[in-house]
């Protein structure tokens, strides 16, 4: 086991985002910035690990299980490391009924991967979510902050070429 | 054409910043309300508007507002419902990332009727690039002097203050969204008491989604009388429709309440009708958790009439015959579409989403899943269906929030309208769990 925790500290300009985030909440209420600052945090270190956690804690002054408690509730914080782009797919209903689940199945293909999993050069991870509100552009699919929609098998291809340049 | 009051100047090129948006006649109502009005004269309006909550639940905005608590030196909050996560629900993206001011707009004038200086706007996490727009506008109207301190020089401050959710179905839900607002899990409060007398940080609250406040700023420029008269009945208004599955045209449409089924549905101004060389089977008209109506009830009532896109003809007939408005997610569905699997696929997502505070939430929707499973997978028998009618029973009404009712009715109502098409599957295992094999036989009318 590597121990790492004093590596872990956000960057200078990721530090200041933080302390503004903090800074909106009324007085007392800064337990209010855990979800964003963890985004920022995943923003930095790609996942959420326990040391990362428990920095947010301190930084928040909040005890490191009020952290666990809320990164494993909602389901955008990754618990373990995961690949260089994560596709999150749309599963649910609309999206199946615009042909997701072939789509969806070609991706898989493509990538020699099922839902869960990290190809093995690292490059790409498939996450299943749920609905992400832009059914009727389905079948739909996110990378970090962009929308890819009306999927088509071909779409994909071009997607996966451009990404793993 | 029909009246738009939420997506007129849409389309306008650069309508997302504030000097295009401006231009168009956006911030008068801003000015208007805070110059000329006081804050319970905009209640007012809104009360006269008669809009109803366009989260889903109807609830009258005006009597709401009415309802906000007012103890002595306790802040008041308004906080934006834009977790928008109900399957079939496209709209609130749709409105914020087009026309982003609107919403600020109408932020704005709502914070000054409940005398609040801090407002949020809750928007999903996975939207985070209309997180980036919104905060982009705030920055926009604070340097204009529309938000910050002492707005248009009236004494009243505001600060606006974008939260992104982690990844939660749940935190749709009001009081949900509060504890996450707070930086806690999503679990639900008992209600009452009602976030109005006590909601965020235990203080008086409003919540409204993206689309009620928004058609703040129209109805204060034109007034709420101009506003209830167009609709049909306490159906005020114009509403946002999410139109998605097997139509010629799928996305956002605003239609004035009161359209028909059958035009929104078949005209080309709206969805185009239904994919070439398809048929109409079934439709979900507000979104996942409203109950599925078949083929013959969606565009006439039970008793032969027009059926209507508003509140109470979608509902005619209960839950018998009947459906609901509630999100506006109209997703059609033709002859190519599986009943069993899009229940199944539902059910999932209900389970999946269920914050597990309640036992017959928590282990219902999983054993709703799970029969589910089997009888979609060819592993069903003829008793299962009556058990997934006697488990939505038992969720039904027995939860802290209605995330259990909304997981029961979407599979109380597929049964009563398809039970055939279950049967098929119970009856041709191996038929049936084939991929894309749908039943063909005649559908059980009613
Ligand atoms: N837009 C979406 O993505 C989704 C929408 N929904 C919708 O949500 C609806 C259920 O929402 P709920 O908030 O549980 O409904 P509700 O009927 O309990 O409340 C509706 C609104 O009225 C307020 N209210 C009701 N009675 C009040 C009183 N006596 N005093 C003060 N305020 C009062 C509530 O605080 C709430 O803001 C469903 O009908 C469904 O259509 C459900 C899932 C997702
Ligand atoms: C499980 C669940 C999820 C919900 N999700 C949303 C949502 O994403 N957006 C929304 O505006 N209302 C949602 N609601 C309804 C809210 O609880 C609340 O009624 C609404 O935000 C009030 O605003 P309105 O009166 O303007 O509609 C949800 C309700 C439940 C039970
Ligand atoms: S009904 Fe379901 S989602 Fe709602 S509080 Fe109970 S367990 Fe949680
Ligand atoms: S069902 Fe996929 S985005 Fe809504």
């Amino acid at each position: 086991m590597t121990e790492i925790p004093n590596l872990v500290a956000f960057t200078p300009e990721r530090l200041e985002k933080v302390k503004e985030i903090i800074a909106r909440y009324p007085e007392g209420r800064q337990k209010s910035a855990l979800l964003p600052v963890l985004h920022v945090a995943q923003e930095q270190w790609g996942w959420l690990s326990s040391e990362v956690m428990d920095y947010v804690a301190g930084i928040l002054s909040i005890e490191p299980v009020e952290v666990y408690e809320v990164a494993t509730f909602y389901t955008m914080y990754h618990l373990d490391p995961v690949g260089k782009h994560v596709i999150e797919y749309c599963r649910t209903g609309p999206c199946c009924l615009m042909g997701g689940e072939d789509v969806y199945g070609h991706l898989k293909q493509k990538l020699g991967i099922g839902a869960g999993e990290t190809t093995s050069d690292g490059l790409f991870t498939l996450k299943e979510v749920e609905c992400l509100a832009a059914c009727g552009w389905g079948p739909v699919f996110q990378i970090r902050e962009k929308y890819y929609m009306n999927l088509t098998n071909d779409r994909i291809d071009e997607i996966i070429e451009e990404l793993s340049k | 054409m029909a009246r738009k009051i939420l997506t007129e100047h849409i389309n306008i090129p650069g309508i997302e910043s504030f000097d295009v948006y401006r231009q168009q006649g956006g911030y008068t109502a801003v000015e208007k309300a805070i110059k000329t009005m006081t804050p319970e004269e905009v209640v007012e309006e809104a009360k006269k508007s008669g809009v109803r909550g366009r989260g889903g639940a109807g609830f009258p905005m005006g009597m709401k507002w009415g309802f906000l608590a007012k103890p002595e030196g306790v802040p008041r909050y308004l906080v934006c419902n834009a977790d928008e996560s109900e399957p079939g629900t496209f709209k609130d993206h749709h409105l914020m990332k087009s026309i982003p001011h609107l919403l600020i707009e109408g932020m704005i004038i709502s914070s000054f009727a409940l005398g609040a200086n801090k407002s949020f706007i809750y928007v999903r996490g996975e939207l985070m690039y209309v997180i980036r727009i919104l905060e982009k506008a705030i920055e926009e109207a604070k340097a204009k002097g529309f938000l910050g301190k002492n707005i248009l020089g009236s004494g009243y401050d505001l600060e606006l203050i974008v939260q992104p959710g982690g990844g939660a179905y749940i935190c749709g839900e009001e009081t949900a969204l509060l504890e996450s607002l707070e930086g806690k899990r999503g679990n639900p409060r008992n209600k009452p008491p009602f976030p109005a007398v006590k909601g965020l940080y235990q203080s008086p609250t409003v919540v409204n989604n993206v689309e009620s406040i928004s058609n703040m700023p129209w109805i204060i420029n034109n007034g709420g009388d101009a506003y209830a008269a167009i609709g049909i009945g306490r159906s005020t208004g114009t509403k946002l429709i999410s139109a998605s599955g097997h139509i010629q045209k799928p996305g956002v449409y605003e239609i004035e309440l009161g359209l028909s089924v059958d035009e929104f549905l078949n005209s080309d101004e709206y969805c185009g009708g239904i994919r070439k060389g398809h048929y109409l089977k079934a439709l979900v008209a507000g979104g996942s958790s409203v109950p599925i109506l078949p083929a013959n009830l969606i565009t006439k009532t039970a008793n032969g009439e027009d059926r209507l896109m508003s509140y109470e003809s979608l509902s005619d007939g209960g839950f018998a015959t009947g459906t609901m408005l509630g999100s506006g997610g109209f997703i059609v569905f033709d002859e190519t579409a599986c009943i069993v699997r899009n229940t199944w696929n539902f059910s999932r997502f209900y389970h999946h989403e269920s914050c597990g505070q309640c036992s017959p939430c928590r282990e219902g929707t999983g054993w709703m899943e799970k029969v589910l499973h089997r009888i979609e997978h060819g592993h069903g028998s003829m008793h299962d269906i009556d058990l997934l009618v006697d488990i939505s029973k038992k969720i039904e009404g027995n939860t802290i929030c209605p995330l259990g009712d909304a997981a029961a009715w979407p599979v109380a109502s597929a049964i009563r309208h398809f039970r055939d098409e279950f049967m098929w599957h119970i009856t041709n295992p191996l038929e049936a769990s084939q991929p894309g094999a749908v039943y063909q036989g005649e559908m059980a009318l009613v």
